[in-house]
């Protein structure tokens, strides 16, 4: 179980990145956080990462305080960031150290065969195609086997057909061992076709605006009349999340959270 | 002259069916860059052939030749080379090894590269011939003072290539590190040795080719051997050939180390996604 209670980043430049953030996610959920640009989607995201420290607010995962990368999340960022002096299959075993070397070797060899390609363990990243080399990222952040793993716009620097590819792709190793899966992203189609819950951030300070859960079965049908819908409420909530006369929907009248600011 | 004449003769024809393609071509630009040098040299021979000049004062390559296979004969050269490269090695070895060393921790902690960087910015500015009466004062006259002015050549550029590499190391590639949790002695080892390894070769390679020149300024200003000492005889004896075979001694050391370096180096870079690179695979 992960829990944000409260969270809030101020950056030391003094912008409010994000503001009073709470949220309690279940082990498997997929969530996938949309929202304009400077609505602190990235900063909730580094956050829960460990790599930036929230200002204020507590970050929890199974009882432990995130303040720093924790084994049990991983994270998969918007380009591959695969080092280019390790050939693909050491790239993929990069989180590996605790293993013993025959456990490693399997790991990565499943993983490899998991994301399609398994032909390429020996080559250096820079003979990938981007498509590709996202996958030995999916890979490398999955053989640690997270409980959590947080996607910052994997996708968006593909094409389409790739993207929809890698899609389908993510939903597959997920089904594998059902991690929480926790993904940024400014595609209402993706959010639509991953989530189980769609979070709609609006910005200046970032904050949450709308929570919309998604109720269709997996597989599921781009072309259905269902997703049509959803995304459209989707579209619509993010319209108003920019509007600045809409209030917020989700605030809720906690008396305690006044006397806290 | 036989030397010369050899080489004069026309190359013979590349006639390589079977070769592959690279090879031939290779070969090609090889001979392309020795057309230059080799047709200076036999235009100058031939006009002290024909007795357009007496080639005293520029001495043709069969001269110089004879001049370093009879050095080479008395074992004069083996023993002149090496002085020197023992000096270039000693000195090379201290100045890489300071210079990456002040060079890291500059890179590394931005405080330290706020106190030490502004002072060696002002020291590498000094002309390397100043140092020289401070060091025969400090370390006498002997292998002492001019082994530390090479490590002083050798340092600088070792020192700004290792510290500019860190601070241009990719923050996306480190981030990865932090997110797999690597402490921080991990991090240096997986992540910043490697990424650092490219501009940290090609400060080498400049670091020791100001150690070349730096032994020359050393020897020069008083030794007893070494290939300076060379230089500085045929001045005052009026052997400009020995001058010669002493400049081109230090050209073919000074290419065959830094070519070593760049031999020895190359399994470690395979990886780099780079134009020259995929300029020489092809």
């Amino acid at each position: 179980m992960l829990a944000l209670d409260q969270v809030g980043k101020t950056y030391p430049n003094g912008v409010n990145a994000l503001e009073r953030f709470s949220a309690s996610i279940k082990p498997g959920e997929i969530i996938a956080v949309i929202g304009g640009s400077g609505c602190g989607k990235s900063t909730l995201l580094r956050a829960i990462a460990g790599l930036d420290r929230a200002s204020r607010g507590t970050i929890t995962l199974d009882g432990d305080i995130i303040t720093a990368p924790h084994p049990k999340i991983g994270i998969i960022f918007q380009e591959p960031r695969l080092l280019p002096w390790l050939s693909v299959a050491d790239n993929v075993a990069f989180g590996l150290d605790g293993l013993s070397k025959q456990e490693r070797t399997a790991r990565v060899t499943e993983a490899l065969k998991r994301v399609g390609l398994a032909d390429k363990a020996g080559v250096w990243p820079r003979e990938l195609s981007g498509g590709q080399a996202q996958r030995v990222a999916i890979a490398r952040a999955l053989v640690p086997r997270p409980e959590v793993l947080l996607l910052d716009e994997p996708f968006s620097a593909l094409d389409a057909f790739t993207r929809r590819d890698l899609q389908d792709h993510l939903l597959d190793l997920w089904a594998d061992s059902r991690p929480t899966l926790i993904l940024v992203t400014h595609d209402v189609d993706e959010a639509v076709v991953l989530a189980d819950r769609i979070v709609v951030m609006r910005p200046r300070p970032g904050r949450l605006f709308e929570e919309i859960p998604v109720f269709l079965s997996r597989p599921r049908d781009r072309a259905s009349a269902l997703f049509e819908d959803l995304k459209r409420r989707v579209l619509t909530s993010l319209d108003q999340s920019l509007d600045r006369a809409v209030p917020d929907r989700q605030d809720k009248p906690v008396s305690g959270e006044a006397m806290w600011w | 002259m036989t030397a010369v004449e050899m080489t004069l003769a026309p190359a013979p024809s590349i006639d390589l069916p079977t070769q592959p393609r690279s090879r031939a071509r290779h070969l090609r630009s090889l001979l392309l860059g020795l057309v230059l040098p080799v047709g200076l040299g036999a235009a100058w021979e031939l006009a002290v052939h024909l007795g357009w000049s007496d080639g005293r004062l520029v001495p043709p390559p069969s001269v110089i030749f004879a001049t370093l296979w009879e050095l080479a004969r008395t074992g004069e050269l083996w023993t002149h080379t090496q002085a020197t490269v023992l000096r270039v090695a000693a000195g090379f070895a201290l100045g890489v090894v300071a210079g990456t060393l002040v060079g890291a921790i500059a890179g590394y902690s931005s405080l330290s590269r706020r106190v030490l960087d502004p002072t060696l910015q002002a020291l590498r500015s000094i002309p390397s011939i100043a140092w020289v009466p401070l060091f025969i004062l400090w370390f006498g006259i002997f292998e002492a003072s001019k082994v530390a002015l090479i490590a002083v050549g050798v340092f600088f550029p070792v020192y700004l290539g290792v510290m500019g590499a860190i601070l241009s190391v990719d923050r996306k590639i480190v981030e990865v590190g932090r997110a797999f949790r690597l402490s921080g002695p991990a991090l240096v080892r997986r992540i910043l040795l490697p990424a650092v390894l490219p501009s940290y070769i090609v400060s080498l390679r400049s670091g020791l080719g100001l150690g070349w020149m730096f032994v020359v300024a050393a020897e020069l200003l008083g030794a007893s051997e070494g290939l300076g000492y060379l230089l500085m005889d045929g001045q005052q004896l009026g052997k400009p050939a020995q001058i010669v075979a002493a400049i081109v001694a230090f050209a073919i050391i000074g290419k065959t180390t830094d070519w070593l370096i760049e031999v020895a180096t190359a399994p470690l870079l395979r990886w780099q996604d780079a134009y020259g690179q995929q300029a020489g695979e092809a």
